[in-house]
């Protein structure tokens, strides 16, 4: 690049610096061009807050949606956090090196694995177990909480382990002189200085958890109800737009453009939450 | 009662065994379940056929052909962007606001779930710029969902580089490009190689945002304008429309064998140059 001289190249690179925040940009204008006017237009408690998804009648009411990516969710930190904060903590602070150099690849794959062959598990080997052992349609709230949980438990460990890791080892040294036990140390000492990565690794897994489509498409059962017991069906945000966007049109596809805006909202309050965790954390230290 | 702090510990130390092998029973469940009904499927002539009668039989050749070309396109555009963002926010700029919105854009684009990826692409590259279901339209998508994994990546490898070779190529009289070109990206490469792998692995196990964008063609495509059908769209396809189980175990086989892979060989090239870096 000697024709453009330093000054040039700076520039070049400058411009492409852009090229993140423009892409972000683009996206949220282009989501809430389409989804916005219809959601001003049907109102906005009107939208949110009724119950009835019925195209083409022209009802268009996305609780059910929002209560079920709730459950979903919150049920996919009940089977995830637990499971992978245990494996976190005995990565990082019972294993040798070269086992955690081992394992933590390992863990790592498990992200690796495409989300539609999670969903298919979640159909061919979950579903059957549930429905024989528990009634009720076995595509349900479980199900989807018990794959997705499996889904984002490398996101809730990986980054535990980092935040268990800045923990400076004078910490756990202090502990250990005063005589306190090995796990006496992990519970009082470690996971307290811990906490914020911790957290904002269990935001992220939330984010992830909400956003995730294709799985839950398949191993939720997508009924538009609001459901009663977690082994009834739901349907969550992420898949009613999937499911629907192939052929919808007009009105139609506006609405979905909407549940697309509402998604959007949801997940860049979690994300600005975790950022904050974060913040929080080396701020602290 | 109160236990003694040994016992809670006994206690505690099992449980979290028990929890890390658990999880480890998880992963390598669902490599062997789907290897072990996927891999008698797998024959020379599937790989290398064309789909018949929707995908019930025949092979996946295009789909293969699809998966590997639309992350290679979307490579082709997110590298020179994500790794001349690496460079401009470590050699280029101190920390300021700029760097930070740069920064805090591009987590908040990591944190976008593929499905408004496909909206936006839907939209924006197949309407408005009609550019159709297309190779360009879902290689394009997917740089941009890529796009913040290279930046992460490049940045962590450009940061790396140990600030002595850079004193040492200004000493000789270079200027700052020339010690970038020379001198900080060559030393970054095996790094940035690493984030490259890994968000092929990524795009290549994504469905949501390709299948709104690249649509779900069954034929070879043969220009950028041609609709394509990936790994992951064709097997959510035919387990979601139980067009045939077998065929979609054997594509999920080969789509976990590519991943798994293609992932082993970023760890492998990650670890030379760590052991590299520590000689």
């Amino acid at each position: 690049m000697k024709f453009i001289g330093e000054k040039g190249v700076n520039r070049v690179f400058a411009i492409i610096a852009f090229s993140a925040i423009a892409a972000l940009t683009l996206i949220v204008i282009f989501i809430l061009i389409e989804g916005l006017p219809f959601i001003l237009q049907e109102g906005i408690g009107n939208f949110l807050f009724t119950s009835e998804w019925q195209p083409a009648s022209g009802k268009f009411g996305i609780l059910p949606m929002i209560v079920g990516s709730i459950w979903v969710t919150i049920g996919s930190i009940l089977v995830g956090l637990p499971l992978g904060l245990a494996g976190a903590i005995f990565l990082s602070e019972f294993l040798p090196r070269w086992a955690m150099k081992l394992i933590k690849p390992a863990i790592e794959l498990l992200a690796g694995i495409p989300s539609v062959v999670f969903g298919f598990i979640g159909v061919m080997v979950l579903a059957p177990l549930i429905r024989d052992n528990f009634g009720g349609p076995g595509l349900s709230i479980i199900c989807a909480s018990i794959i997705l949980g499996i889904m984002i438990l490398p996101t809730i460990m990986s980054i535990s382990i980092d935040s268990i890791k800045a923990v400076p080892n004078s910490y756990r040294e202090g502990a250990l002189a005063l005589g306190a036990t090995h796990w006496q140390t992990i519970h009082m000492v470690t996971l307290p200085a811990a906490k914020s990565g911790i957290i904002a690794g269990i935001i992220l897994g939330l984010g992830r958890a909400i956003g995730e489509t294709m799985a839950v498409i398949m191993v939720a059962g997508n009924a538009v109800i609001i459901p009663d017991s977690i082994f009834d069906s739901v349907r969550t945000l992420t898949a009613n737009i999937a499911l629907e966007m192939g052929y919808a049109t007009g009105i139609h596809r506006q609405a979905l453009f909407a549940t697309g805006a509402v998604l959007l909202v949801i997940i860049m309050i979690l994300n600005y939450l975790a950022n904050m965790a974060i913040k929080n954390k080396s701020r602290t230290r | 009662m109160k236990m003694h702090p040994r016992q809670t510990q006994k206690i505690a130390i099992s449980l979290l065994i028990g929890s890390t092998i658990f999880t480890l029973a998880i992963l390598v469940f669902i490599i062997v379940f789907v290897l072990s009904k996927g891999l008698p499927i797998i024959t020379l002539d599937f790989l290398l056929k064309n789909p018949e009668e929707m995908g019930r039989s025949g092979g996946i050749f295009p789909a293969i052909v699809g998966t590997f070309l639309l992350p290679f396109v979307a490579l082709l555009i997110a590298t020179p962007l994500g790794v001349g963002t690496a460079i401009y926010l470590n050699e280029y700029t101190r920390e300021s606001r700029f760097t930070r919105v740069i920064r805090f854009g591009a987590d908040c684009l990591a944190g976008i779930p593929s499905i408004i990826f496909g909206l936006f692409g839907f939209i924006f590259f197949v309407t408005i710029l009609n550019m159709g279901w297309s190779i360009i339209s879902g290689s394009l998508t997917l740089a941009f969902m890529i796009l913040p994994t290279i930046i992460r990546t490049s940045e962590e490898a450009i940061k790396s580089v140990p600030n002595s070779y850079r004193e040492v190529s200004f000493s000789l009289g270079s200027t700052l490009w020339q010690t970038v070109r020379r001198v900080v990206l060559p030393n970054a490469m095996p790094g940035i190689l690493t984030g490259v792998m890994l968000s092929v692995g990524r795009s290549i196990g994504e469905t949501a945002a390709v299948i709104f964008t690249a649509g779900s063609s069954l034929r070879l495509p043969h220009t950028a304008f041609d609709s394509l059908r990936t790994m992951s769209v064709h097997f959510y396809i035919l387990a979601r429309e139980g067009l045939s189980n077998e065929n979609a175990y054997g594509t999920a086989a080969v789509l976990i064998i590519s991943i798994l892979s293609i992932n082993l060989v970023s760890y492998w090239i990650l670890n030379k140059y760590i052991a590299k870096k520590t000689k």
